[in-house]
């Protein structure tokens, strides 16, 4: 499809305001005015209707794809939620309202539900406090290894080192890098954490490991009780990445097992939308030591029932978002806790784990899962066993494509060649998992027969396998270059 | 369970397939001393009953009939069909494009984000975005840091506080200098800012307008940056540039914006959008996802996400940022609101924000005691006046009869207590500036 500054006539009226009388030039010294024109489209709003909608159509999304890709949790997102965040009552709200003295009292439904989602969360994840400004997952992440760095200075601790076991996601050792630590690896063994290897790597100058439990294979780490001893004896803190929540919810809580931070993606566990790659909302938790250090402001409640912002903590690290999150992501996730309840929310972890182990044993006659033992919410196998007829991971993904079905993640996490990550979450049914086995199945039996069936892959998109060494050269990167 | 569609009858067969007796028996590997100490959440409710409780509290937040409340996020008219497009679930129920085959819908559309964001700013290179203006300011200057591998900081004070705060709180851990300019009554002082530049910068970092509102050519303070080897760096309002001069006119190296106003609803502080762009010799300095365009087996032009040797998950620690995602669907957003308008459009709103606040600027001031901050200096949308006052009393007097004035320079700047920050946008109508305008002349009365 053309771009859509191709089909700009000139003069074509859009959705304009009414001409002002005054401009720019009547008001502004000429120095300070722009020389050119924007040279943005000249459109009808049927130009721009048609144009986005034929591009949506080139799109997978979960409303119209199975899409298993593990690690993202890509559950349906359900519809009243988006409803609720657009309520003009919300969506009107300025932020900095509550900052003017006497101006709180106009958004206390806002910071109603700031406070009550914080305090929904607490028992998620029996944490003593949260807060929702980080606005990803990695900025959960930057936010929360920021904390563990405050927590050592006020302690007057000499702390330089973050641990990060290889099965991590890869913005744990940036995000333990921005927040200024070195980052050591620990090499995990049959898949988890084993407390021999953490031992040679630990010492008094760590200040925290970062650990995703469930880890990224979907395996639980047997040794945690072992692990929160080890780090508690040199206080190193332990960080839980929530990017595997959905695996866990109300079978365990990471505060009560004995994590001192953690951030959770509610665009993944609480069925807020991934909107394409965001935006997403990565609020963090802490246990009670930790709760000075948390950004501010903090959502807090009088006596009176009113709610207020409190600046006031001298200990805080301060400012990581603008306001107070991504408010409009933070209300879906909010309306998606409501609806399921607590036992909604289990139902919804034990349904995501049954999903993924069933899918795990439809597949594993056909495809190498490496550590084929009760997996938690996703697991990983791997195309190795295709080797023969030299048919990858990148080719099985693209032949699903062409079956109508999101490719798992591929190639991560990097410990196991060829991977294949599936998640396929709890909202999907029996016979969407059937049939996606099926076709996967046949997949590689065909690939056996004719392997080129699969490395042509796929044939029915928009575009077929693109060259990723010309745009990184080329660097076309707008309509301008 | 609402949104789980397992009945009893398929867990029964899948537990089967599985070979466990039962779902419990899956979570083994959690030990009894492992298990929550409670798990005390209220009880699931229907669609209808929670949306009730939603409308209920929506309602608490209460309208007021006229806001001049901006600070760098304003209140602007969003065409309908950046709702309704936005809100096709092709776009919004889809992830990061990982991969671009089945994705060319959001690949394409953050290519031509890019493409719009730099027609704006004039500067060649664009990313996918950022989480809001204040991320991307620090990410740019990170940029700075890295190309220069100078670790001091130039900020005029007049840039945003809350993007200040921001700069202050991911410095700590950096070892990085900080050195603030004072502003100039709400001016830039460019002297001042030219003279803090030494052979330690790495980044002059000035906001056009500033957080007062003032607008300033930049020029000449981009050229002494450039001589002195530091990286120059402008955060701008995008919807001013289609009248104001670019960041590339100036001479910027990087420009940032906080992207909210195209597009995107207020909406208590988020979902926004950092927009970032930069010269050609700052491109792999940039961090975040960035599309680029290249073709198929078959020759057919396609998009996908490029440059991916600078991030986390290829380069870990060694990554250029640790951002993951990209707002892509507040970029969806930014570019439909772009396309609708169109150039035109886009001119005549950021007129009509001008015309609104110099009309606002002029009843205010025709008050006895009120006066510009900032004097003659040219200004945009916003402006800041001082009152005989502290400026809480009138925004507490006035936001109990409705009316939100503006925004209390104090909170963030000593000495300005009685200063208040007045922003316009086309939605703001003439009347209601007249009627705010005798509504604060009896309030100071």
């Amino acid at each position: 499809m053309n771009t859509v500054f191709k089909s700009s006539v000139p003069g074509r009226e859009g959705i304009w305001p009414a001409k002002p009388e005054k401009s720019a030039a009547d008001l502004l010294p000429g120095a300070l005015l722009r020389g050119g024109a924007t040279n943005l489209p000249s459109l009808s709003e049927l130009d721009v209707v048609r144009h986005f909608t034929n591009l949506s159509r080139q799109n997978y999304g979960v409303d119209g794809n199975f899409y298993p890709l593990g690690s993202c949790t890509m559950k349906y997102n359900p519809k009243f939620a988006e409803t609720a965040a657009a309520l003009p009552g919300f969506t009107r709200l300025h932020p900095v309202l509550p900052q003017l003295k006497g101006a709180g009292r106009l958004c206390q439904g806002a910071l109603e539900v700031l406070y009550e989602t914080e305090r929904l969360l607490c028992e998620i994840c029996g944490m003593k406090a949260f807060t929702l400004q980080p606005m990803a997952g990695a900025h959960g992440e930057l936010t929360g290894v920021m904390i563990i760095a405050a927590y050592h200075r006020d302690k007057g601790n000499k702390k330089t080192k973050i641990i990060v076991p290889d099965s991590a996601h890869g913005t744990n050792p940036a995000s333990a890098h921005i927040a200024g630590f070195d980052v050591v690896n620990l090499t995990t063994r049959d898949g988890i954490i084993e407390p021999d290897e953490l031992a040679k790597v630990l010492d008094d100058d760590v200040a925290g490991m970062m650990m995703t439990c469930p880890n990224t294979l979907g395996l639980f780490e047997r040794n945690l009780p072992k692990i929160v001893e080890m780090l508690r004896s040199v206080d190193a803190l332990l960080y839980y990445d929530g990017a595997n929540l959905n695996a866990i919810m109300g079978k365990m809580r990471v505060g009560d097992v004995g994590f001192d931070v953690v951030h959770l993606n509610l665009h993944k566990t609480f069925a807020t939308p991934h909107g394409g790659g965001g935006p997403g909302a990565g609020p963090v938790g802490v246990s009670e030591r930790l709760a000075p250090y948390l950004p501010i402001s903090r959502v807090e409640k009088l006596e009176d029932g009113q709610f207020f912002l409190n600046y006031d903590y001298p200990k805080s690290i301060g400012y990581i978002a603008p306001f107070y999150g991504n408010f409009g992501v933070v209300l879906k996730a909010y309306a998606y806790i409501l609806r399921l309840g607590g036992a909604g929310l289990s139902r919804a972890t034990e349904c995501a784990v049954l999903a993924a182990n069933y899918l795990r044993k439809r597949l594993d006659k056909v495809l190498e899962v490496p550590f084929n033992r009760t997996c938690m919410h996703e697991f990983v196998a791997s195309a190795c066993n295709m080797s023969d007829c030299h048919v990858r991971a990148l080719d099985i993904a693209k032949a699903l494509l062409d079956r109508g079905y999101h490719a798992p993640t591929i190639y991560f996490p990097l410990i196991v060649k060829e991977a294949l990550m599936f998640e396929p979450t709890e909202t999907e049914s029996l016979e969407t998992l059937d049939t996606f086995a099926d076709d996967l199945i046949d997949i590689l039996k065909e690939a056996e027969k004719d392997p080129e069936a699969l490395t042509g892959a796929p044939r029915t998109l928009p575009v077929t396998r693109l060259d990723e060494t010309r745009a990184a050269r080329n660097m076309e990167l707008t309509d301008d270059l | 369970m609402p949104y789980v569609p397992h009945t009893p009858e398929d867990i029964r067969r899948m537990l089967e397939v599985i070979g466990a007796p039962s779902v419990e028996s899956l979570f083994a590997e959690i030990g009894p001393e492992l298990r929550p100490k409670s798990f005390n959440l209220p009880k699931g409710e229907s669609e209808m009953d929670v949306l009730a409780h939603m409308e209920e509290l929506a309602e608490k937040n209460v309208r007021a009939s006229m806001s001049f409340l901006g600070a760098g996020f304003y209140d602007h008219h969003i065409p309908s069909a950046v709702d309704a497009l936005s809100m096709r679930s092709e776009f919004y129920t889809a992830y990061t494009p990982y991969q671009p085959e089945a994705s060319q819908g959001s690949l394409q559309a953050i290519f031509e984000y890019q493409t719009a964001v730099t027609r704006l700013t004039g500067l060649p290179y664009a990313n996918a975005s950022v989480y809001d203006g204040g991320t991307a300011l620090f990410e740019a200057a990170m940029m700075a840091v890295r190309h220069t591998g100078r670790r001091k900081l130039v900020v005029c004070e007049a840039v945003s506080p809350i993007y200040r705060v921001m700069l202050n709180t991911y410095t700590t851990n950096l070892h990085l200098t900080l050195v603030t300019v004072p502003h100039k009554k709400g001016a830039c002082d460019l002297a001042a800012l030219a003279a803090a530049i030494d052979a330690e910068t790495a980044a002059v970092i000035v906001q056009n307008p500033n957080f007062f509102g003032t607008v300033a050519d930049f020029t000449a303070l981009f050229d002494a940056t450039r001589a002195a080897g530091a990286v120059s760096i402008v955060s701008v309002y995008p919807v001013l540039q289609a009248v104001l001069k670019t960041p590339a006119e100036m001479g910027a190296d990087i420009a940032t914006a906080e992207g909210q106003s195209l597009g995107l609803p207020l909406s208590f502080g988020g979902p926004y959008l950092g927009v970032m762009t930069c010269s050609k010799e700052l491109i792999r300095q940039m961090p975040g996802r960035i599309v680029g365009r290249t073709v198929d087996t078959q020759g057919r032009t396609g998009y996908v996400l490029t440059l991916q040797a600078r991030e986390q998950h290829i380069r870990r620690q060694r990554a250029t940022s640790n951002i993951c995602s990209n707002q892509a669907l507040c970029a969806l957003r930014a570019l439909l609101y772009l396309c609708l308008v169109g150039q035109e459009g886009l001119t005549r709103t950021a007129n009509l924000c001008l015309e609104r606040a110099h009309y606002a600027a002029e009843r205010l001031t025709a008050i006895p005691g009120v006066e510009l901050l900032s004097g003659c200096a040219p200004f945009g949308n916003e402006f800041a006046v001082t009152l005989p006052v502290n400026a809480y009393q009138v925004i507490d007097k006035l936001t109990g009869r409705g009316v939100v004035p503006g925004f209390p320079l104090g909170r963030y700047y000593a000495g300005l207590e009685n200063a208040l920050l007045v922003a316009c946008t086309e939605k703001t109508s003439m009347e209601s500036i007249g009627i705010f305008a005798e509504m604060l002349r009896g309030c100071l009365k």
